[in-house]
């Protein structure tokens, strides 16, 4: 004699994903109410890489606060530097030498390489796949290695000065340059027949994990993730900064709003930082890499502004109030993870909780960068 | 990018009249093409027009005046589509600093709402769930008014 099994329905629990988990990549937790295997309901619980950026920028001169802007997204920190010395440029009325903002590109692409890669190897691994992180932290180490060689670090950069760079670019620095754009382009080709063809891969990330862009939009989300959805926004195209616009080059999006979307934007954003990087060592002019009399003591006028930058993430946003002292009386951070991250709560509602997980790793999160 | 901006000008003014004061700054200088200065109690109602027009709300900053004993709120706008970049200011007394949510019109504001409450203290009216995001949940100081001492 055997009994009917019955299912007990509508009893929910409560679980803790995180704050110590691998596939948050970083100190987050995500307080999920599940109904078996459902999602109920996702609250992200923020604040446990806190570190109070916004208050430091009032205790330290403008200079002394690039230490702290390369450790906010500390995976894309050249692109962080970008935002914050143009910012202070714009407030203080600053003008950079063309080779500098050549170099400045060069780099900020190269970095956003770098920070791709970062995402792409444990994104697999969320996903089952260890092998492709060995092949992109080896892509990653030569432009880490590039990088060093010119700003002395290999992640939390401060390489940018007000008015220009700290240090000039050098032949090796170039040679090297020259010889990873054909050897990554290879790589991308390996990527999109190790991974992206693999149907095992799109079986875990296509029609799942959909941002309709209207989320995208009351949320504010940027960067892949807005450009998954469909909505072929990038400050660089649309409110063009530095060289950006006399450059050529392509912004991927994608309609399906799927995990696999965000992915394919961020595999063909390699490619055209690649090509960016290359029309820029082509046309790198020759002359100074800092503008002449930028004080030392650095006084901006009073009054505020607003600088937004293309981070590898999206949209880096940095509000700069002068009372017209060597100190910022207010630095807003406006960091794209944030805003990314609000919307998890709703899309990932009714949810299957392993395709959660592949969303998540969508996002491309950097805690720190949530935080602040 | 310039018509929008105009357009969407117009359209506020047509719609608050002297309630809003709205200037067309520079953008190359700024960042941002229209400064607004609105009341509080107009947040919301400003809000549903940007969102009706297709904005999305980027930031939330709260900055402290103690000397004119005012908190500020600056609400960044963007619209992907083009149209520019808008800033809405609107101040509010530092004693009483309390403002109504826009959380219901933007989801992303929520976050924003509640990081400007438990830095700042500022009470945002109609939140759901105005508890501290980043600091911990038992904190009850606001450690970005100017006055904040550890």
């Amino acid at each position: 004699m055997s009994l009917d099994a019955t299912t007990i329905q509508g009893e929910t629990f409560v679980v803790n994903l995180g704050p110590q988990h691998p596939a948050t990549h970083g100190v987050l937790r995500v307080k999920l109410t599940l109904d078996g295997e459902y999602i109920m309901n996702a609250e992200p619980v923020i604040g446990y890489s806190h570190r109070m950026h916004e208050k430091m920028a009032e205790n330290r001169t403008y200079p002394q606060y690039f230490a702290n802007i390369g450790r906010i997204d500390y995976v894309g920190a050249m692109i962080y530097n970008f935002g914050y010395a143009s910012a202070v440029e714009r407030l203080a009325g600053i003008q950079v030498p063309e080779r500098a903002e050549y170099i400045r590109v060069i780099t900020s692409e190269l970095n956003r390489i770098a920070s791709h890669l970062l995402w792409f190897g444990p994104f697999i691994i969320d996903l089952g796949g260890l092998t492709p992180l060995l092949y992109a932290f080896d892509d990653r180490e030569a432009i880490l290695n590039l990088l060093e060689s010119v700003a002395g670090a290999r992640l939390t950069f401060s390489y940018f000065r007000f008015g220009g760079v700290c240090n000039d670019i050098d032949e090796d620095f170039m040679a090297g340059c020259r010889a990873f754009i054909p050897r990554m382009r290879e790589r991308l080709t390996l990527y999109r027949r190790l991974v992206t063809e693999n149907v095992i891969f799109r079986k875990r990330v296509e029609g799942i994990g959909i941002i309709p862009p209207e989320i995208c939009r009351t949320y504010g989300a940027t960067g892949p993730v807005l450009r998954g959805s469909g909505i072929r926004y990038d400050v660089r195209k649309n409110e063009p900064y530095s060289i950006y616009p006399l450059l050529d080059f392509d912004i991927p999006a994608f309609a399906e709003c799927d995990s696999m979307a965000r992915y394919r934007v961020r595999m063909e954003e390699m490619n055209q930082s690649l090509r960016i990087v290359e029309q820029a060592l082509d046309r790198l002019p020759s002359g100074p890499v800092m503008a002449e009399k930028v004080p030392r003591v650095l006084k901006p006028p009073k009054g505020d502004c607003y600088f937004n930058v293309e981070g590898a993430r999206g949209s880096f946003g940095i509000r700069i109030v002068s009372d017209g002292t060597d100190t910022p009386y207010r630095l807003k951070l406006r960091t794209p993870c944030f805003a990314n991250l609000s919307l998890f709560g709703e899309v990932s509602r009714g949810m299957l909780l392993a395709d959660s997980l592949a969303l998540l790793g969508s996002l491309d999160l950097c805690i720190p960068d949530v935080d602040r | 990018m310039m018509d929008s901006v105009r357009d969407l000008h117009a359209a506020l003014q047509g719609h608050f009249g002297e309630r809003l004061r709205i200037e067309e700054v520079e953008h190359a200088r700024r960042g941002f093409h229209l400064d607004i200065a609105a009341a509080g109690a107009d947040i919301e109602e400003a809000a549903s027009l940007m969102n009706g027009r297709g904005y999305a709300l980027e930031a939330i900053s709260a900055i402290d005046w103690p000397a004119e004993e005012a908190m500020e709120l600056v609400y960044d706008f963007n619209r992907m589509a083009g149209g520019g970049r808008v800033a809405i200011r609107v101040r509010v007394p530092r004693e009483a600093p309390e403002i109504p949510s826009i959380s219901k019109i933007f989801g992303g504001a929520d976050w924003y709402e509640r990081e400007a409450r438990e830095m700042f203290g500022i009470l945002f009216s109609g939140h759901p769930n105005l508890v501290p995001l980043v600091l911990p949940e038992d904190a009850d100081f606001h450690p970005l008014r100017k006055d904040y001492a550890p």
